[in-house]
């Protein structure tokens, strides 16, 4: 394929001194040349830094400040996005439920990744009757199910909250990867590396390792950007119904479920939430076109 | 083995695994069948005689064989809260969402399609550019946050349309449309967003093939070429990847439902899953997979049929 996967693949560092200058960084240059990706990479970064720093911005406390005698207020000096319907500030509220969002994601996009990698690399490495008849199988089935009806029937199973809803999403999530990872590494499998790996006795295992996965990688880092995106859209799906985050957390679909309630005389209330979910799957849909172009120079004319 | 008869025999194996998970779904799940019918007040005698009757004390895989029995037979069981048949409430309540996702791909080929086109044919026009982006928003939006901007906008605000209060389309169609057409739109909004990309990669790789270079070389419009000869090649794997996404688009109708109250699956296992109606919440979530499976199976045969190249 090109240049920047084999670059990644093995003694990275010796190729890249080796390259001459101009061809340095091509990877790194091409997705700086678009701008939307730029654009993509900004938001996500910007979304990190309020994660990190919700703390800090927020002006009270997301939960337990509850101003009393104003409720459901507009925006103001004190609350800048206003208030809910529990006199909490929605300003700060927002800030944490960008720590929920990028959790949801790194939860479920995590283990959709962890586990469906291996197992599709696995899988499309070896063949034969486990890939056929077990593997595939089970990918099937799990893919017959709607993500979101099966998040929905998991969460429920599982008990609720939070973290199982998340679990559940990345359950629905793992077939993708499962597919993804077992087409990289069936085609990968014949390629001459592979072979000549073999031939000088290389095992299984270190060639999944060394030379399968990272050149399998691309596509699914892509896949994983955009499924980020997909995450945080199915978290704020659950708790909006009440399946994912607890209503009195400030996750952007709780507050959305809150609003749901004041549509006819709070219309701003479902805005907020709303704006910023849409902004930071942008930002990952942004990101993933981004790195796709990078990774597929065909794409890029 | 024809590749063809081998899809269709492979939907056995998938449906058997889809039906043991939906079966231990209920085993694992919380709540115990005999205490939701009989009550907590239930003396033990009557507990242990109920349970036998159920066939609860039979080993697993017996209980699954006649679970399964029961459902090839369209018994799915009855309501652990009032009793009714499971398979007479989903025969209520699958056509609405059938109209619903229906309706919501309807607005989604509506617009993907034209979209697509343009943005294809002129690829350094503004039209390129507008699909893009717009495609891009469609698919970053939430739909259901946009199906309450809608309400803010077309029923609060304009007071066009109804918030909610379905009514079934055989009693009064005006109203079943009024009702429906706000999470048609939310929902195919953001199916045509993915449709328009696809159309669009799909078709500028067929505008490159040589049979178009014929095609235009013997003097035909533009329009005649991407109509009689591009399209239907370009919408084949536009096709193929539009039954994939009845799983996303189901998935999707059952916050849509919510959020505008309309009684159908989707309503019916989120409100099955809060009154811990579990058979009921079962027989939902079967009835989503088996239309995936077979919606997925129709388009992979038909797929063999309008493109011969498949099947060598």
């Amino acid at each position: 394929m090109d240049q920047t996967i084999t670059k990644t693949a093995d003694t990275a560092s010796d190729t890249a001194i080796a390259l001459p200058r101009q061809q340095r960084f091509t990877g790194l240059r091409r997705f700086a040349g678009n701008r939307l990706a730029v654009v993509g990479a900004a938001i996500i970064f910007f979304l990190i830094l309020i994660a990190i720093f919700a703390p800090l911005l927020a002006t009270n406390d997301p939960i337990f400040d509850q101003d009393y005698s104003n409720l459901l207020s507009g925006p103001d000096a004190v609350h800048w996005m206003g208030t809910d319907d529990l006199g909490r500030d929605i300003f700060s509220r927002m800030l944490y439920g960008a720590r929920i969002s990028l959790q949801a994601a790194m939860i479920a996009v995590g283990l959709a990744f962890c586990t469906g990698v291996p197992i599709g690399i696995a899988s499309g490495y070896f063949r034969g009757f486990w890939d056929e008849w077990i593997v595939m199988r089970v990918v099937d089935a799990l893919q017959a199910f709607p993500p979101l009806i099966l998040a929905l029937a998991l969460a429920a199973a599982l008990g609720g909250g939070f973290y199982n809803a998340m679990v559940a999403v990345g359950i629905g999530f793992a077939p993708a990867f499962i597919r993804l990872a077992r087409g990289q590494a069936m085609s990968i499998r014949n390629l001459d590396y592979v072979m000549a790996a073999r031939s000088v006795g290389v095992g299984h295992m270190r060639i999944m390792w060394r030379y399968v996965l990272p050149n399998a990688m691309a596509p699914l880092v892509i896949q994983a950007t955009f499924a980020m995106g997909s995450a945080i859209i199915a978290e704020a799906g659950l708790s909006y119904l009440g399946l994912g985050a607890k209503p009195e957390d400030p996750s952007w679909g709780s507050m959305l479920h809150i609003a749901q309630g004041y549509l006819n005389t709070n219309p701003t209330l479902a805005l907020w939430p709303g704006v910023a979910i849409f902004a930071v799957v942008l930002g990952f849909n942004l990101l993933g076109d981004g790195i796709r172009e990078v990774f597929d120079p065909k794409l890029y004319r | 083995m024809s590749p063809l008869l081998k899809r269709i025999l492979l939907v056995i194996p998938t449906l058997l695994l889809v039906s043991m998970g939906i079966f231990s779904l209920l085993a694992i799940l919380p709540g115990d069948p005999v205490t939701a019918i009989l009550g907590l007040e239930a003396t033990p005698e009557a507990a242990l005689a109920l349970r036998a009757q159920l066939g609860l004390d039979d080993p697993l895989y017996l209980q699954y064989a006649h679970w399964l029995w029961g459902v090839l037979h369209g018994d799915l069981g009855r309501s652990f809260i009032d009793r009714t048949p499971v398979m007479d409430v989903l025969m209520q309540r699958l056509p609405v969402t059938i109209e619903l996702a229906v309706g919501s791909f309807a607005v989604g080929i509506l617009i993907a399609v034209p979209a697509g086109i343009m943005a294809a044919v002129r690829p350094r026009g503004i039209a390129n550019y507008v699909s893009t982006l717009v495609a891009l928003f469609g698919m970053s939006v939430p739909h259901f946050w946009l199906g309450m901007m809608f309400i803010i906008l077309f029923a609060v605000k304009l007071g066009w349309l109804p918030a909610s209060g379905y009514v079934p389309f055989t009693e009064d169609w005006r109203g079943n449309l009024a009702a429906m057409c706000m999470p048609m739109l939310a929902t195919g909004l953001r199916e045509s967003a993915i449709l328009m990309r696809m159309v669009r990669s799909s078709l500028l790789e067929v505008l490159n093939e040589d049979y178009i270079r014929t095609a235009f070389s013997k003097g035909l419009k533009d329009w005649q070429v991407v109509i009689g000869h591009a399209l239907r090649n370009a919408l084949i794997p536009v096709v193929t990847a539009s039954g994939l996404m009845v799983s996303v688009l189901l998935g999707g109708l059952v916050i849509t439902e919510s959020i505008f109250g309309i009684p159908g699956m989707g309503k019916m296992i989120v409100d099955a899953i809060f009154q811990r109606d579990y058979v009921m919440v079962q027989g939902g979530v079967l009835a989503a997979a088996l239309m995936v499976v077979i919606v997925n199976l129709v388009v992979d045969v038909l797929y063999t049929i309008i493109d011969p190249r498949i099947e060598k």
